[in-house]
């Protein structure tokens, strides 16, 4: 009995150690769509809406563990405004990542230019359109941006911007098929798995490949996005870093 | 013509993917039985496909292709949509998928959170999507209508369609005519004011409301007791159907509320337990035809309404089949709603028969004593199919399922249930026939059988299960008929004569409607069950 209780406390205690510091980008991003959907009504956009509470600082009145936190944000804080809140187990991992990361997030942000002035270039000089989209508007070969705010941050989107190549998640790699017949088709991976893939397609549909049927398939390491140093000035990435950043989904 | 063009401007076989699901492709939906465009379809919802690659020589050959897992518990009752390869179908609550139809595989997922505190009499259920070019349209449980893009899985707005607060709640397929997003909304046990909406597709901007209860100074207010028309019920939770010939749109209603408290709403209680006959660019009433006035069993008339052309005494008509939860097969005329002819199709006692206008001859039936059918109908939401090949009708029925009805009176309050009484098993402690519950006691509580009917609802064959069944049924042009049933099985009969021809286990019961569809020369039949969806193809 005694032995069973001691395992069952080091193991808590391992798992809050395993996240110390090192919340995935994931669970990030996962938790700032809550944030922005849910938690941001009372607290507002920089966590800070509330006297004697800000988010930012990572000092909370009531809690200091994760497991505490997450007490504090399930279960809500009676005689305040704090609700309960009925999240499921990965959105409270999520929201935690996202709250302990929020200071660094917001700090970097601040770095980026203006997002009004980011947005004309978006839109216009910079033909981001014609591959990406932001809420229902532009191409679907690239990514949709209507979340991106959410996802990356100012340093990451420079650098995106500068070396487009350099930082591909695999599941928007671009690849090239050719059928037994010659067609070649290319588009931006999906998913993949070891008899089939997934796509869109430079026509923009959406195509299931089986590999038996493909003389060749390749990924791809480059990418059909131009490096924008040349393209736009330094301010003017900085500006569109400040646009991407104001994007953060629907609602 | 527009084929030829086509491919001067694209290269290879991707023509056909390239085409947004226009409204002209919908309308002619049976011209492409390679996708399945709408939740029925067709429409004229008969859930019947011209393709016949699986035919009764081969089809004891399917294999299963590829299953695709549900991460939910809650109950499936989705029907896909397939268009230019890609599944598009939904995960309780109100999560969509897009899938590689030939491997099963995701192209993307969306996740909808609903707004806490919904609720739903009977589980959080969706039963499907709309598509209109190349964006998808799903009602959701804290209804909201969404309209989401096809090819990244975004959302493109989202618009509150009624107070979820008060127990309004959406699990139906909406259906697209012209440039509208049709849909309706369940909350018939909760004491709504049901109504059919319309949306425009491009902004979501609210067009028109169809009220199923009528207010004061509206024609069928004087069948209401009173104010009882505030809480009337009236749901509206199965996807109706369209004949663009007569640019009507048919929808069928649910149960007056509350449900088992008839005595605090005397009158027949219009448009509930009705067909009703909208006219889609306004949404003006051209006629109804009500089945079941002052309903006491819940018989929600939510039934797809099927079309069908067929003589009729020797003269070519514009027919209507609806198999009604009340136990009757009816066949109306859906050009006016006259009513043709009414058969019972399960055994029922709650009316001796249908006069010459179709209106019951009510039989009431002792306190304590059970009614036929019972609450949960002769039938129910479950898809029918119609061949035009076999001139037969089918439904999934419960034969010999009665419920011993309890009245009582029922209070309003806002998102409470209002019901009044219930409705009881006639036998302490008899429940259906399921997966995994051990014990049969059908006998009891009655059976499940798939009826095959001829348009003036004679029986022409019956294909008897231990389970009652709550399986959607299609046919196809090679005399086929899919469905399944609680007990596990997704099956095939011969629609001539009802004769199995295969069956495979899926697991877990089947409470959605089967689709087929054909992918580079190959035709697959899918279904949801269980929590998960299956997909069939003949071996090669």
């Amino acid at each position: 009995m005694y032995c069973l209780a001691l395992l069952t406390t080091v193991s808590v205690v391992h798992a809050a150690d395993e996240h110390l510091g090192t919340y995935s980008e994931v669970d990030i991003e996962r938790g700032a769509r809550v944030f922005y959907s849910t938690c941001v009504v009372c607290h507002g956009p920089n966590g800070d809406s509330i006297p004697q509470v800000n988010l930012r600082s990572n000092h909370f009145n009531r809690a200091a563990t994760d497991e505490e936190l997450i007490r504090v944000i399930t279960g809500g804080i009676a005689g305040t405004g704090m609700p309960a809140n009925n999240l499921e187990a990965p959105d409270q991992t999520a929201i935690v990542a996202f709250i302990r990361n929020m200071d660094a997030r917001l700090s970097d942000a601040a770095t980026a230019g203006d997002p009004a002035r980011g947005k004309l270039i978006f839109e216009g000089k910079g033909g981001c359109l014609k591959c990406h989209r932001v809420n229902g508007v532009g191409g679907h070969t690239a990514p949709d941006l209507s979340e991106i705010g959410l996802a990356r941050t100012a340093q990451q989107l420079i650098q995106k911007l500068h070396a487009p190549a350099s930082m591909i998640l695999p599941a928007n790699r671009s690849v090239r098929a050719v059928t037994r017949d010659g067609t070649v088709i290319t588009g931006r991976r999906l998913n993949e798995d070891t008899w089939s893939v997934q796509l869109i397609d430079s026509n923009e549909n959406l195509v299931g490949l089986k590999k038996a049927d493909l003389k060749s398939y390749t990924v791809l390491d480059t990418t059909p996005m131009p490096a924008y140093q040349g393209i736009l000035s330094d301010a003017e990435i900085g500006d569109v870093v400040g646009y991407m950043l104001s994007l953060k989904g629907f609602n | 013509m527009r084929i030829a063009l086509a491919l001067l401007l694209l290269p290879g076989a991707l023509w056909a993917q390239s085409a947004p699901v226009t409204y002209d492709r919908l309308l002619h939906a049976a011209a492409e039985p390679q996708n399945w465009l709408t939740y029925s379809g067709n429409y004229n919802s008969q859930r019947y496909s011209t393709l016949a690659q699986i035919d009764r020589q081969n089809v004891n050959s399917l294999e299963l292709k590829w299953v695709f897992q549900i991460e939910s518990l809650q109950k499936l009752e989705t029907s896909p949509l397939v268009v230019n390869g890609v599944m598009y179908l939904t995960q309780p609550p109100n999560d969509v998928i897009a899938l590689d139809a030939y491997s099963g595989r995701a192209f993307w997922v969306y996740q909808y959170r609903p707004s806490p505190g919904y609720k739903v009499c009977c589980g959080a259920v969706n039963r499907g999507l709309a598509i209109l070019g190349d964006t998808l349209y799903m009602g959701t449980v804290d209804a909201h209508l969404l309209a989401i893009d096809a090819k990244s899985g975004k959302p493109l707005w989202n618009v509150t369609v009624a107070d979820y607060r008060a127990s309004y709640a959406i699990t139906i397929a909406p259906l697209i005519i012209k440039d509208k997003v049709i849909i309706g909304v369940a909350g018939g046990e909760f004491g709504v004011r049901g109504f059919v909406a319309a949306y425009d597709a491009k902004s979501g901007r609210e067009v028109w409301r169809f009220n199923t209860i009528p207010s004061e100074g509206q024609k069928g207010i004087e069948t209401w007791d009173q104010d009882s028309w505030k809480h009337g019920g009236g749901p509206v939770w199965v996807t109706g159907s369209y004949d663009p010939e007569l640019n009507l749109s048919y929808w069928g209603v649910g149960n007056p509320g509350p449900d088992w408290g008839p005595e605090q709403r005397a009158g027949d209680n219009l448009y509930t337990d009705s067909v009703v006959a909208l006219d889609p660019d306004n949404g003006e009433l051209k006629w109804y035809f009500q089945f079941t006035p002052h309903d006491s069993s819940d018989f929600d008339s939510v039934q797809v309404p099927v079309l069908v052309d067929a003589d009729w005494n020797g003269r070519p008509r514009k027919l209507m089949a609806f198999a009604n939860r009340n136990g009757f097969f009816y066949t109306l005329d859906r050009t006016n709603g006259e009513f043709l002819s009414g058969r019972a199709f399960v055994k029922l006692n709650w009316a001796s028969g249908l006069d010459p206008n179709g209106r019951p001859i009510e039989t009431p039936q002792p306190a304590g004593e059970p009614t036929f059918p019972g609450n949960q109908g002769g039938t129910n939401w479950y898809s029918p199919s119609y061949s035009p090949r076999t001139h037969m009708f089918y439904v999934s029925a419960w034969e010999n399922y009665s419920s011993i009805l309890v009245f009582a009176p029922a209070e309003y309050r806002a998102g409470q249930s209002f019901t009044g009484g219930r409705a009881i098993p006639p036998l302490e402690g008899a429940t259906s026939p399921s997966v995994r519950g051990p014990i049969n006691t059908s006998t009891e509580i009655g059976s499940g059988a798939v009826v095959a009917l001829d348009l003036t609802g004679k029986q022409r064959w019956k294909f008897d299960m231990t389970a009652v069944d709550d399986a959607g049924i299609m046919t196809t042009a090679s005399d086929l008929l899919f469905t399944g049933g609680r007990e596990g099985y997704f099956f095939a009969l011969d629609a001539r004569d009802g004769k199995m021809l295969w069956k495979t286990p899926v697991g877990g019961a089947v409470l959605a409607a089967p689709i087929t569809y054909e992918l580079k020369g190959r035709q697959y039949v899918a279904i949801a069950a269980g929590h998960a969806v299956f997909v069939y193809g003949l071996k090669h």
